[in-house]
C-alpha cells in the first residue's frame, strides 16, 4: 500500500492553487442575542490534523457541532469535500465525532457501541464483525469485546470512543477534547498514538481543545479562538514564534511582556523605549511601525539568559536578583525582580550536572538578543 | 478529649445502648421495620388467619383458629376456602379480567404517558416545572370526586356525547357508561400520573450526547429512539408500570362507578363477598390469592432486573 502523502508534509495550506477540503464561510452561530461563532471563514486541507484552541467559551465546540450537524449557522456556509451540508442532517452527513466524555452507549458492549455505526449503514453482520475486531485490535482493545463501558477504565473508553468515530472511515473526523479526561501520562502516550492513527488512516482530523501543549503536539495547524473568533491560525512554530496578538502570545506558552513606544531604528535594530524594562530594548524591525506608536514586546523565558557575570555583546542586558527559584529536574524556572519593579520569568536548562545554581536574593543580569522580542501592535 | 467525651450524656446513652447491643444504625432502621410489622405483617397474619377459618353466624363472623378442646389448645384451620376459589368459576374468571384489564390499562398509560413525559423532560427549565405541577394537579381534588366527574361525561346524556353530536360526528349517543370503555377510561386517566412521574425520572437523566452520538453514528431518529431511548428508560417503564399494574389489578371504586354489572373484577369480587355475603373467610381467601398473584411476577422481575445489571 502507498503511504497515503501527508498533509503535515505537503503544507498545502501554502499553496494557493490548493483545493481546501472544508470551506467554512463566514459562518456565524447566535444564541439569543449572544455570538458563539461570530462569522468566522476558515479552510481545511484533506489529511490536516486541524486543532481549534481557545479557552472555555470561546465557540471552539460550537463550530464543531456545526460542522457534525448538531447545530444549525445563523448565517454563512460549511462545504465539506465540495458539497454544502447546510441541509444535511447529522445522521447522513460524512463525518464522525468522538464526544468530550465519549458518550458510549452504557447499555451496549464495547463491540456493539462500535458496530452500531456499520450497522445503520447497512453492513452485513458478519462483515461488520470482521471491521469491527480489526478495529478493535488497532486500539488494542481486543481483549474488552464483551465488557460494558463501565467496566472499563477512562483510557480504555477513550479508545472505544476513537474506534466507534473511526469504524465508518469518515472523510472527516471531529474531536472534542478527545484527551481532556486522561491523566497527564496517558495524555501524552495518547497523542502520539492519535498522531499515528489519522496518519495511517489518511483522514482529517479537527479537534477541539482547551490545552495549548496539546494543540502544539498534535496539529499540522492551530486556529486559536477567542470570543466566538479566529485570531490566528499557523503552524504550531509560527504560532510560537511569531504570535500576531498578546492574547496569542499570552495564551500559547509562557511570556513576558513589556509595554513601550517606538523610538527609532538604528541601522538594523529597533529601538523601543520602556520604562517598565527600566533599558531601552532592542528588537528586529518590522514594517509599518511609526515613531512614538505603543506596541508591546513579548519575550519567550527560554530566550533570555541568566547569568552571574555581566554577559558580553548581548542586544538587551538587564539587571535584577533572583526573587524565586522551581527547579523541575529538566529545567529551572527563574523569577527575577527588576530594577523598575517588573517581574520576569526565565527557564533555563539544566544542562550540566557540575552546575553551581543560582539561588535565592543572587544579583543577577538577564540577557537577550534583539531577535528574541516580539513586537506586537495588538 | 476522652473526659469530654465520657460527660456527653449522648455518649452515655449510646455507649449504654451499645452495650445490650443497639447502634445508631440499627436504631434508623428500626423505625421502618417497626411500621412495616405494625401496620403490614400484623394485618397480613389477620387476614391470612381468618382465610382459614369457617364462616360462621356470629360476632366475628369466623371460627377461631385456636379451639380449647376437652384436652388443651388445638389449631383448626382448613384450606376449603382457597380450594372453593379454585372450584367456583367466577374467581378465576374475575381474578383473569383484573388482569386482563389491569394490563391494558397498563398498556395505554404507558403509550400515552411515555410521549407525555418525554416532552416533559426535553422541555425547557421554568416549564418543564410547570407541566409538572399540572401533571400532579389532579391529586389536588378527591380521587371519588373525579371518578364522579367521569359519569357526568361518559353518560348517554353526557358532556362527550353532547359534543359530538353537536359537531356532527354521530347521531346516536355512543354508550360509553357501565362498559369496560368506562372502566378503562377512568383507570388509565387515574393512574396516568403514576406512570409519568417515573418515566419523567428517568427520561430527564438521558444524556443528550448518546443521542447526537447515535445520531453521528447514521441513526435515524427513529432508529435512535428505540435503540437508545427506550433501553435506557426500561427502568421507568417498568416502575411506572408497577405502579399502574398493581394497583389497577385491585381497583374497586373505578369499575363499580364507571363499570356496568358484566365487568367483573377482583375487588368488586372482593368488596360482594365481605359486605354483601358477609363470608369474610372466602373474602380473605380472595385477598391473599391476590397477593400471592401480584407478588410472584414482582420477584421474578426484580430477579430479572438484578441479573441484568450484573452483566
Amino acid at each position: 500500500m502507498a503511504e497515503p502523502s501527508l498533509a503535515a508534509d505537503a503544507k498545502p495550506w501554502k499553496n494557493a492553487t490548493a483545493k481546501p477540503f472544508i470551506r467554512i464561510k463566514n459562518i456565524t452561530k447566535k444564541f439569543g442575542e449572544f455570538a458563539a461563532v461570530d462569522d468566522i471563514s476558515l479552510d481545511i486541507y484533506k489529511g490536516e490534523l486541524f486543532c481549534l484552541l481557545g479557552g472555555s467559551g470561546c465557540g471552539k465546540s460550537t463550530l464543531l457541532r456545526m460542522l457534525a450537524g448538531f447545530e444549525t449557522p445563523t448565517s454563512g456556509s460549511i462545504e465539506i469535500d465540495g458539497q454544502d451540508v447546510a441541509n444535511i442532517a447529522a445522521f447522513d452527513r460524512p463525518t464522525n465525532m468522538m464526544f468530550q466524555a465519549y458518550a458510549l452507549f452504557p447499555h451496549m458492549s464495547v463491540e456493539k457501541n462500535v458496530v452500531y455505526g456499520l450497522l445503520r449503514e447497512g453492513v452485513p453482520k458478519a462483515e461488520a464483525m470482521d471491521r469491527v475486531s480489526d478495529m478493535l485490535r488497532l486500539v488494542k482493545l481486543q481483549d474488552f469485546a464483551k465488557r460494558k463501558p463501565h467496566q472499563l477504565s477512562g483510557g480504555q473508553q477513550q479508545r472505544v470512543a476513537l474506534a466507534r468515530s473511526l469504524i465508518k472511515q469518515p472523510k472527516l473526523l471531529l474531536l472534542d477534547e478527545p484527551l481532556g479526561a486522561l491523566d497527564k501520562k496517558l495524555r501524552e502516550e495518547t497523542q502520539f498514538e492519535l498522531i499515528h492513527i489519522q496518519e495511517s488512516l489518511g483522514a482529517t482530523f479537527i479537534v477541539v481543545t482547551h490545552d495549548q501543549e496539546e494543540a502544539m503536539t498534535l496539529s499540522t495547524r492551530i486556529g486559536v479562538m477567542k470570543d466566538g473568533k479566529i485570531v490566528q491560525v499557523g503552524e504550531p512554530p509560527q504560532i510560537y514564534e511569531d504570535p500576531k496578538s498578546k492574547y496569542v502570545a499570552d495564551f500559547i506558552g509562557s511570556v513576558n511582556m513589556f509595554e513601550g513606544t517606538v523610538d527609532v531604528a538604528v541601522s538594523d535594530t529597533l529601538r523601543i523605549k520602556s520604562p517598565e524594562a527600566g533599558i531601552d530594548l532592542l528588537v528586529a524591525p518590522i514594517a509599518g511601525l511609526k515613531a512614538n506608536q505603543a506596541v508591546s514586546i513579548a519575550i519567550r523565558p527560554e530566550r533570555i539568559a541568566v547569568t552571574r557575570h555581566k554577559p558580553e555583546g548581548a542586544a538587551n542586558i538587564v539587571e535584577g536578583e533572583v526573587e524565586e527559584v522551581a527547579y523541575l529536574g529538566n529545567l529551572s524556572i527563574y523569577r527575577v525582580k527588576l530594577a523598575s519593579g517588573k517581574t520576569l520569568k526565565v527557564t533555563k536548562s539544566n544542562l550540566l550536572h557540575d552546575d553551581v545554581p543560582i539561588k535565592w536574593d543572587e544579583k543577577v543580569f538577564l540577557s537577550w538578543s534583539n531577535a528574541a522580542g516580539i513586537v506586537l501592535t495588538a | 478529649m476522652s473526659a469530654f467525651q465520657a460527660s456527653s450524656p449522648w455518649r452515655k446513652t449510646a455507649a449504654l445502648l451499645a452495650r445490650i447491643g443497639l447502634t445508631g444504625r440499627m436504631l434508623i432502621i428500626a423505625v421502618p421495620m417497626i411500621w412495616l410489622l405494625v401496620f403490614f405483617l400484623a394485618p397480613f397474619l389477620v387476614v391470612m388467619k381468618i382465610s382459614v377459618a369457617d364462616p360462621m353466624i356470629a360476632r366475628p363472623p369466623y371460627s377461631p383458629l385456636f379451639v380449647q378442646g376437652p384436652d388443651g389448645w388445638s389449631i383448626k384451620a382448613t384450606i376449603g376456602n382457597y380450594a372453593y376459589l379454585w372450584e367456583d368459576s367466577l374467581y378465576i374468571n374475575a381474578y383473569w379480567s383484573s388482569i386482563k384489564i389491569a394490563f391494558f390499562s397498563t398498556v395505554l398509560a404507558l403509550l400515552i404517558g411515555y410521549p407525555m413525559s418525554y416532552y416533559i423532560a426535553r422541555s425547557p427549565e421554568p416549564k418543564r416545572s410547570l407541566l409538572l405541577l399540572l401533571i400532579v394537579l389532579p391529586f389536588w381534588t378527591s380521587f371519588l370526586l373525579r371518578v364522579y366527574a367521569w359519569i357526568g361525561i361518559l353518560k348517554t346524556k353526557g358532556v362527550l356525547n353532547a359534543m359530538l353530536m353537536k359537531i356532527g360526528l354521530i347521531n346516536e349517543p355512543l354508550i360509553i357508561m357501565q362498559t369496560d370503555v368506562a372502566v378503562y377510561i377512568g383507570i388509565v386517566y387515574t393512574y396516568l400520573p403514576f406512570m409519568i412521574l417515573p418515566l419523567y425520572a428517568n427520561l430527564v437523566k438521558l444524556d443528550d450526547s448518546l443521542l447526537e452520538a447515535s445520531a453521528d453514528l447514521g441513526a435515524r431518529p427513529i432508529s435512535t429512539f428505540f435503540r437508545i431511548t427506550i433501553p435506557l428508560s426500561m427502568p421507568g417503564i417498568v416502575a411506572g408500570s408497577m405502579l399502574v399494574f398493581i394497583p389497577a389489578i385491585g381497583e374497586f371504586v373505578i369499575p363499580a362507578l364507571l363499570g356496568g354489572p358484566d365487568t367483573l373484577m377482583i375487588g368488586k369480587v372482593l368488596w360482594t363477598e365481605f359486605f354483601s355475603n358477609r363470608d369474610w373467610p372466602v373474602a380473605s381467601a380472595v385477598a391473599i390469592a391476590m397477593l400471592v398473584l401480584l407478588v410472584i411476577p414482582i420477584m421474578l422481575l426484580r430477579l430479572a432486573q438484578s441479573k441484568g445489571a450484573d452483566t
